[in-house]
């Protein structure tokens, strides 16, 4: 009746796993009674979780994502403190432990907090950059939201409920087969990936037919923004890559639960193939992860330097060429494999082709500085640092892509340092940025911007201190993953990456404070004109926070930098001579619904529970039929609606909120003869 | 009121438009997943272990058998496409009775490949080979069948909608993925039992 | 090269690559850290490779980061002296330096890295007046044996070698994927059951090095790790007498005892080995029917598959 599930799965045979459970049945228990303290269930079911509005599903990406943020960076946290005191002794961490811990950070600080992060970035923003209502596919999206979530909750259940894998994020077979990991862990892993991986997927559909489709008139490609672009091409890469990932998911399933022999040591298994095929996902979701950020940047720079961007045409190629390449390198993930020299050679050639146009980019961002007014804002700021620290990551990376080098660096902390390198002031700092630049877009007011600053030289000096160790201990001889260790001049640098470790703690804390701060004194500011920091793309010609509608009159772009040039022209803020009815889809509980039952799904397939996940598939069968069948899944807001909105939003803006634009001319005329403002 | 019904009417175009689109992106993302079964495929058919060959299993005549109900599937689901371009419901609704009739063949055929193999203990837990063929074959099969799900759901939608703009785009998508298939059966035949057999 | 050289001579210098951070900690045994002091001609070309691109992208990476700290600097907003050129979007000269000389180092990169990958490729046995010293090494939860061929004899979690022989080790796993690596020789290579792979190092001078396991591979991992001496013909002399004189054999019966998961497995000696054992522990994954070729190979093929 309940497959393995027994009494057994619970955490009482040690106090580290009785901690773990502990301190999520708390938290969990936290939030469900501060919400019905603040008598919040009704709003967030209605308003919220059953919302296909993509503002208000990229808001709970976010959330999502900073809430295991926090999980994630515990992992860290405990498996840095190991090793720093486990010179000759085991450390306060069994293996057993140690290991399920550096599983679950890799697992989770990818797939459920950069995946949700830049995912409920683009959610917010995309839309409103190309000047569109909604995404193509709003429930879909809010499949995709519940999808992603269901597979975290799978991860935070596995502290509480059985164990997690031990077979590290990429869980490598055999060691992941049945034979060697006979528990439910890498189940766990499994299902958490698969289910997450689906929800990637539809995003990337929903993603491609949105920015192909959904353009608003005049916004041709090569005027689209820089983020647009980055998320067009991550589209592009969740669609064609995360398939790869279901079906190294399926086929390490299939070798677990029904014996057969894709990846086992003996009877015709080959262990190479998966590390081809999660590769082969693998490394496109390297360029999924830090695409985005490098549009976030894109944008950040180009606003806090008060100038266009520098060689837009490049940037946009530049991105195109990393997408495309991205596919033609995952062996360098493994070229001590056996591979013959041509192999290994044209692989790594491939690998350091990339550093060009990612070094071109970097120049873009350094010549849109150039001459600029720069302004440090949290957002630039996090920009200034991600470009000086980012740029040793590519040195290392190209280090890593030279295959003999490989041979000595491979599998080592150098590797550990350097895909940080990349994760952390990459991707996490241009995520980090977004946050900054886009939370008054979200919510109408700034985030504070002393803690931000604050934050961000914790991350800095917290990155710098933790990895920069490694690297070292990578040319010592040290392997990753180790729980313990025998040499004694490895130790102080361990005792400084733990150190680092403590930074970070104080940059993740700086944040939580500045979202408390900022809630706090909302009040004083507030975006009134939808447009924080005098921002170039159409994103900031909403209002902040957007109407659902996002724009009452679609706009018509004449240029790259679409809203400036409406600033400039004159016309930003002005009143449209007639609206129109405006179609909107409704809220639906499908999505959490097929969410829910997507997680029972996979809790059901993880215990062997075979009626109850049957059940749940039908629900979701179901679900889907119930939706191919409705007919009704819109509702207009009339035009007279949309007339009372926008005359208060437009009432609220006084013209000395608006910003002085004599500087800039138009492409091509003279300057200094511009209309500010509303006329 | 009016106005409204048109906004609309003109709004689920769009809305149509956008899912005719992103539904050929869908097909290209699950072309990657066959794609892979199929490499998969290629590098364990040899893999036979302790296991029979594909040689010693795979019967040609059983094969032709059901890629030619494939096939006339394909073309009868074609018939019904023109049908329905050409208004007449009554006549869609017998193609695609005729084209379910035809995939149900198809399934039933392959259930009794499987079952056959597995009877003579050529099941996928067998050898690599086994696991990458049951796997391919299957995962064909149970787009199949999710197909003839569809095609179940599109005969209930015309009889009781009749041929409107969203139940003629639902088809059309139907008819892509039913097609797809028809393609991925034939990269089957050529990469699985063909060289199997010779 | 002269540059790697000069890098090299200096035993702190190795530091100032990755940052001012490992500066503070050269003291502490940064100046013995095996790939940065390379103890065999594989591993020293291996370390020059990794300097020469180092310094070869430093053309580009220096100014990056020089550029990006003194136009934050020197654009701020509170500098009003500074020129500011708000609509200035591109420059086709700049575009072209930018595109082209980080082409051009990876043009010179790519023609360094497809000789180095050949010249360098772990299969490739290393030329000298001398045969190569052959080892058969088999990697086990959480330990490593050493098979020698030439002696007859074994030995765990130990790898001795005469120091003027190059060494052509064979490597699988009768468990998880593992990874052979000694560092200060050299490379490393996957370990993965029922295949073989191979890889082929030389020491300069007689020296203990460390070698491991790199690849995780579960509890043990952490102590699966190995001394790998190259000795003096003397002393190799008389290392082959105290192995051939230990008391076990490496029989069939023995190596299954082996073969179960064990950690930090003390430095043991076997005067024997099992015929043909390394052919049989990758028969025991391999996809072949038919007859075992022993009793002794049913043995260790039935023991555990």
């Amino acid at each position: 009746m309940l497959g393995r599930l027994s009494m057994d799965a619970l955490p009482f045979y040690s106090w580290v796993a009785m901690g773990g459970a502990g301190v999520t049945v708390a938290g969990g228990i936290l939030v469900f009674c501060v919400i019905t303290y603040l008598r919040a269930w009704k709003v967030l079911w209605f308003d919220w979780l059953t919302s296909v509005d993509h503002k208000r599903i990229g808001i709970m990406y976010v959330v999502l994502a900073l809430v295991m943020l926090v999980r994630g960076f515990v992992d860290a946290l405990m498996m840095r403190a190991q090793q720093a005191v486990s010179l000759n002794n085991d450390g306060y961490l069994p293996p057993e432990h140690f290991e399920q811990i550096f599983s679950s950070h890799g697992t989770i600080m990818i797939f459920f907090v950069a995946m949700p992060f830049l995912t409920g970035l683009i959610n917010i923003v995309v839309p409103q950059q190309i000047g569109a209502r909604d995404v193509a596919f709003p429930f879909l999206n809010s499949v995709s939201l519940w999808s992603t979530a269901s597979g975290a909750a799978l991860v935070l259940i596995s502290l509480v409920i059985g164990k997690f894998s031990k077979a590290g994020w990429t869980g490598y077979p055999p060691y992941s087969g049945i034979e060697f990991s006979p528990g439910v862990g890498v189940d766990y892993w499994i299902w958490a990936l698969a289910i997450s991986g689906i929800g990637s997927t539809l995003t990337g559909i929903n993603f491609i037919v949105t920015i192909i489709k959904n353009r608003c008139p005049g916004m041709t490609f090569m005027r689209m923004p820089l983020f647009t672009w980055t998320t067009l091409c991550v589209a592009i890469l969740m669609t064609f890559a995360f398939p790869a990932l279901t079906v190294v998911a399926a086929q390490l399933a299939l070798d677990r639960i029904l014996g057969f022999h894709f990846f086992t040591n003996g009877d015709g298994g080959n262990m190479m193939m998966y590390a081809n095929l999660l590769w082969i996902w693998g490394h496109p979701e390297v360029y999924i992860l830090i695409l985005p950020a490098f549009g976030i940047f894109s944008e950040v720079v180009a606003t806090f330097s008060r100038k266009r961007l520098f060689g837009y045409t490049s940037l946009v190629y530049a991105t195109a060429c990393i997408a495309i390449l991205s596919f033609t390198v995952w062996l360098h993930h493994f070229f001590t494999m056996g591979s013959s020299s041509n192999v290994n050679a044209v692989f790594g050639i491939a690998t350091m082709i990339i550093a060009v146009p990612t070094g071109v980019k970097v120049f873009d961002w350094v010549f849109t500085m150039y001459r600029g007014r720069i302004e440090f804002h949290p957002s630039m700021v996090f920009t200034i640092g991600f470009m000086v620290t980012f740029v040793i990551g590519g040195v290392t990376g190209v280090l890593l892509a030279l295959p003999p080098a490989d041979y000595l660096m491979h599998n080592s902390t150098f590797l550990v340092a350097h895909f940080h390198n990349m994760l952390i002031p990459g991707a996490l700092f241009g995520y980090f940025a977004g946050m900054n630049y886009w939370f008054p877009k979200a919510f109408g007011f700034k985030l504070d911007a002393k803690w931000g600053i604050r934050s961000f030289w914790f991350w800095l000096i917290g990155f710098y201190l933790a990895f920069m160790p490694l690297y070292v201990l990578g040319f010592m001889g040290m392997s990753r993953r180790m729980e313990h260790y025998a040499d004694p001049t490895w130790q102080p640098y361990l005792i400084i990456a733990g150190l680092g470790a403590l930074f970070v703690l104080c940059g993740i804390a700086c944040i939580a404070i500045q979202l408390y701060v900022s809630v706090k004194t909302w009040g004083s500011a507030r975006d009134v004109t939808g447009d924080a920091w005098n921002g170039r793309t159409l994103e900031w010609a909403t209002a902040s926070p957007p109407a659902p509608y996002n724009f009452a009159v679609l706009p018509h772009v004449r240029e790259i930098d679409a809203f400036f040039d409406m600033k400039i022209r004159g016309v930003a803020y002005l009143p449209a001579a007639e609206y129109e009815d405006i179609v909107m889809p409704k809220n639906t509980v499908l999505g959490p619904v097929m969410g829910a039952a997507l997680f029972v799904f996979g809790f059901a397939m993880i215990w062997q529970i075979w009626w109850l996940a049957a059940l749940c598939l039908v629900i979701n069968l179901v679900a889907v039929g119930v939706r191919a069948c409705d007919d009704n899944s819109d509702l207009v807001i009339p035009a007279a609606e949309v007339e009372r909105l926008e005359a208060v939003r437009l009432s609220q803006i006084s013209p000395s909120d608006l910003y002085d634009m004599s500087d800039f001319a138009p492409r091509g005329a003279a300057s200094g003869e511009i209309l500010a403002g509303r006329t | 009121m009016a106005d409204t019904i048109s906004i609309l009417e003109e709004e689920e175009k769009k809305s149509l438009e956008s899912r005719e689109f992103g539904f050929w992106v869908y097909l290209m993302s699950d072309a990657v997943i066959f794609a892979l079964l199929f490499a998969t495929y290629v590098v364990l058919s040899n893999n036979s272990a302790a296991g029979p060959t594909a040689a010693q299993l795979f019967d040609l005549r059983h094969t032709a058998g059901e890629t030619a109900l494939l096939l006339i599937s394909s073309l009868t689901f074609g018939y019904a496409t023109i049908s329905m371009s050409q208004g007449h419901s009554g006549r869609t609704v017998q193609w695609l009775l005729v084209t379910l009739v035809l995939g149900l063949g198809f399934l039933v055929m392959e259930m009794m490949e499987f079952r056959g193999m597995i009877e003579k203990g050529a099941g996928p837990e067998t050898s690599g080979f086994l696991s990458a063929f049951f796997t391919l074959i299957g995962t064909h099969g149970l787009h199949v069948t999710m197909g003839a799900v569809g095609i179940c759901v599109m005969i209930g939608q015309v009889l009781t909608k009749g041929l409107t703009l969203p139940v003629r785009s639902r088809l059309m998508r139907l008819g892509l993925f039913w097609h797809f298939l028809d393609i991925v059966w034939i990269g089957i035949f050529s990469v699985v039992y063909l060289p199997g057999v010779m | 090269m002269s540059a790697v050289y000069f890098f090299r001579r200096l035993p702190l210098s190795g530091s100032l690559a990755p940052s001012a951070a490992c500066l503070l900690l050269a003291g502490c045994g940064l100046s013995d850290a095996p790939v940065l002091n390379p103890k065999g001609p594989i591993a020293l070309q291996e370390t020059d490779l990794l300097f020469s691109a180092f310094w070869l992208m430093m053309i580009v990476t220096i100014p990056a980061i020089l550029l990006t700290v003194f136009f934050a600097w020197r654009y701020r907003r509170s500098n009003e002296r500074a020129t500011y050129t708000p609509n200035w979007e591109g420059s086709n000269l700049v575009e072209a330096v930018m595109w082209l000389v980080p082409a051009a180092i990876i043009v010179a990169l790519g023609t360094m890295v497809w000789d180095a990958t050949h010249k360098l490729d772990p299969y490739k046995p290393i030329v000298s007046d001398k045969p190569a010293f052959k080892v058969q090494a088999v990697a086990l939860d959480w330990k490593w044996l050493f098979i020698y061929p030439e002696l007859g004899t074994a030995s765990v979690n130990e790898l001795s070698f005469p120091a003027d022989r190059p060494l052509t080790i064979e490597i699988t796993s009768d468990t998880v994927m593992n990874s052979l690596m000694i560092p200060a020789l050299g490379g490393q290579i996957y370990a993965m059951a029922g295949m073989r792979s191979e890889i082929n190092l030389l020491a300069d001078a007689p020296g203990v090095f460390t070698g491991r396991n790199t690849m995780y591979s579960g509890d043990g991992f952490s102590d699966q790790h190995f001394l790998a001496h190259a000795m003096s013909e003397s002393d190799f002399a008389a290392w082959k007498d105290k192995v051939s004189a230990a008391a076990t054999a490496l029989d069939a019966q023995t190596y299954i005892e082996l073969h179960k998961k064990s950690t930090a497995n003390p430095v043991t000696y076997y005067s024997s080995v099992e015929t043909d054992l390394f052919d049989i522990i990758l028969r025991k994954y391999a996809p072949i029917v038919g007859p075992y070729e022993s009793e002794a190979a049913e043995l260790i093929c039935r023991g555990a598959a």
